[in-house]
């Protein structure tokens, strides 16, 4: 692949951003807020970062692998999965819609291309990770393995279950990566249910962790996730602790939980793809 | 009672189920290196310590914390390992039924779920441990096969088989010492109902350690002039229908024989198939919404009319209907 440029980068995340918008738009359902917070994180990886083939392979030998554990933010996923070669942009359109392949949480049941795991149900896609990474090992196959996950996620059992897991096993070939935008469903995290300090959590449970303060900055996630990738296969697994804004690149959606959840109007839609220029053409 | 029966099978020697699969397993890991094992904090009950020593590279030990099994053993066949997990069919079913819907069935993935110390044959430890649930939990998720074998061999055999299954797997086996009554040397295939005696006036579907029992009670039966055909549903999932329409049409009328609570079992299956396409009359072998309790395997299946006994009671109720 050839490197794109921070510049280039930035604008396939304006496209990437617009895809998520119309499409939670057009079915009036879906997840805006940490679909638009997580882009460049997402554009990084799949632009820059990943050694990957959109030819799909299920098993994945011989590349890297993405999971998504908090589903819900598809928009996202589906938008660099169809721009980076997976399947038609076209596709986007059916999105949430009957007989469609990108249903409103990612599945493997319609066979799309580039997802590997169902997610929804929050906190199993760490330990689909793990075990994923775990098998890289078993085929000697030297690539990477990421995953994201929410803070509200944070919140499930299970993670702590395969945090421990992790580190136990020594799964030094996977970089996980929590999208800190503080926000959930029901609120700021810090009022839900506070996380306190999760890079005390995960030094606690043996993980290495490092911060990407500026989660919004496409520099800046490509710096961390590069120094993930240094600090991986050293025995221990790493944590990406990735700062990010909520709805970030649409003024009127950044900063709150509000747009977790729900569409924009026409107008409010207009006015969002007014402050994102289109760049790779709508689908 | 088995002393004065012309029984149709014997034994030699008694063994328990779970032993089954852990020979079937370090069988499986000579033959096939894709795979892998993993236990939450069970490997003596599972009887997957052999293939642990023998293979430690394909063997993971998860701690307490069958959610995260269940995961771990999901991301692994993305790779093209056959992760088979070891727990007791309580937390490998119940406990994790969320990770297995999303993670496993919903996903598609070649996981065989290993479950142990099903049923209240579990004895002593208690309701907590015995569940009585499991079976129709995991038959009513999409793409799930459901196995419960009735013995040593046939658990081994069918641990074997599901190896070259593609998709997830639910095998249901136990703790106690039980009967070895069926070939070493048989083939196991999956979805086949096997017809181990044939008979007129009543079917008896059977259904792990049941098995056994039935074929008491089909000697007993026949003793009081009752001819009683005995069918072994080792896979309750996909379910046998055509035997089952095949036999009822010639018996016209049925008895379901499970370790399991009458609502989502084996008979339940067996209900429906007759509803859809002969309807028939039907007894119910099995627990009647109830949890059960500490006590012996023996005691426990008595007090709760799943022996030899209740099935010659269903049997001489059904053909009273008919």
């Amino acid at each position: 692949m050839e490197k794109k440029s921070i510049e280039q980068l930035q604008e396939i995340a304006s496209q990437v951003r617009r895809d998520c918008l119309r499409m939670v738009h057009a079915v009036q359902s879906g997840h805006p807020g940490a679909s638009l917070g997580c882009t460049e994180f997402f554009v990084a990886l799949y632009f820059d970062q990943m050694h990957h083939d959109p030819a799909f392979n299920m098993d994945a030998k011989g590349e890297d692998v993405f999971f998504l554990s908090n589903g819900h933010i598809s928009p996202v996923f589906y938008s660099v999965l169809s721009r980076s070669g997976y399947f038609p942009t076209e596709e986007m359109n059916t999105f949430r819609k009957i007989n469609s392949r990108l249903q409103g949480h990612p599945a493997t049941h319609e066979h799309l291309p580039g997802i590997r795991i169902a997610s929804g149900s929050l906190g199993q896609g760490l330990s689909v990770a793990i075990g994923a990474a775990q098998a890289k090992k078993l085929n000697q196959d030297d690539h990477t393995v990421y995953v994201l996950m929410g803070d509200g996620e944070q919140e499930e059992g299970q993670i702590w279950e395969a945090a421990m897991y992790a580190a136990h096993w020594k799964v030094d070939n996977l970089i996980a990566t929590i999208d800190l935008n503080k926000q959930q469903i029901d609120g700021p995290t810090k009022e839900i249910m506070d996380l306190i300090d999760l890079q005390a959590k995960y030094e606690s449970f043996g993980w290495e962790v490092i911060h990407t303060k500026n989660g919004n900055d496409m520099s800046s996630v490509i710096a961390g996730l590069e120094e993930a990738k240094a600090k991986s296969r050293k025995g221990k697994p790493v944590m990406n602790l990735l700062h990010t804004e909520m709805g970030y690149g649409v003024d009127f959606m950044v900063g709150t939980h509000k747009w977790h959840g729900i569409a924009p109007s026409d107008e409010q839609l207009a006015e969002a793809l007014g402050q994102l220029p289109e760049t790779l053409g709508d689908y | 009672m088995t002393n004065s029966l012309d029984l149709k099978y014997n034994y030699t020697e008694k063994k328990d189920t779970r032993s089954g699969f852990g020979d079937g397993f370090l069988e499986l890991g000579r033959t096939n290196p894709k795979v892998v094992g993993l236990c939450a904090d069970l490997i003596g009950s599972l009887k997957m310590g052999a293939f642990q020593k023998e293979f430690p590279e394909r063997f993971f030990q998860t701690g307490i914390a069958e959610a995260n099994m269940m995961g771990i053993a999901a991301g692994l066949t993305i790779g093209g390992m056959i992760p088979f997990t070891g727990t007791f069919a309580n937390f490998s079913t119940g406990r994790v039924y969320d990770q297995i819907r999303q993670s496993i069935a919903y996903s598609g993935k070649n996981v065989k779920i290993c479950a142990s110390h099903a049923g209240l044959t579990l004895g002593e430890d208690g309701a907590t441990h015995q569940i009585l649930e499991d079976l129709g939990m995991m038959k009513m998720l999409p793409h799930m096969t459901v196995i419960n074998p009735c013995d040593y061999n046939q658990t081994k055999a069918a641990t074997i088989a599901i190896a070259d299954h593609e998709g997830p797997v639910y095998l249901r086996f136990g703790r106690p010492s039980w009967p070895i009554f069926t070939d070493p040397a048989q083939k196991f295939e999956i979805g086949k109902a096997w017809k181990m005696i044939e008979g007129t006036d009543v079917t008896i579907f059977a259904t792990g350690h049941l098995v056994w029992e039935a074929v008491i009670a089909e000697a007993a039966l026949r003793a009081e002039g009752i001819s009683a055909e005995v069918i072994n549903i080792h896979t309750i999932k996909p379910l046998d229908t055509d035997s089952i329409l095949e036999s009822v049409f010639k018996t016209g009328c049925a008895v379901s024989a499970e370790e399991h609570q009458y609502n989502g079992g084996l008979g339940d299956s067996i209900a429906q198939t007759l509803a859809r396409h002969n309807p028939a009359p039907m007894e119910y072998v099995g627990v009647d919404d109830s949890f059960g309790e500490s006590g012996t395997p023996t005691q426990l299946l008595e007090k709760y009319g799943l022996n030899a006994a209740s099935i010659i009671t269903a049997a001489k109720k059904v053909v009273d209907r008919k």
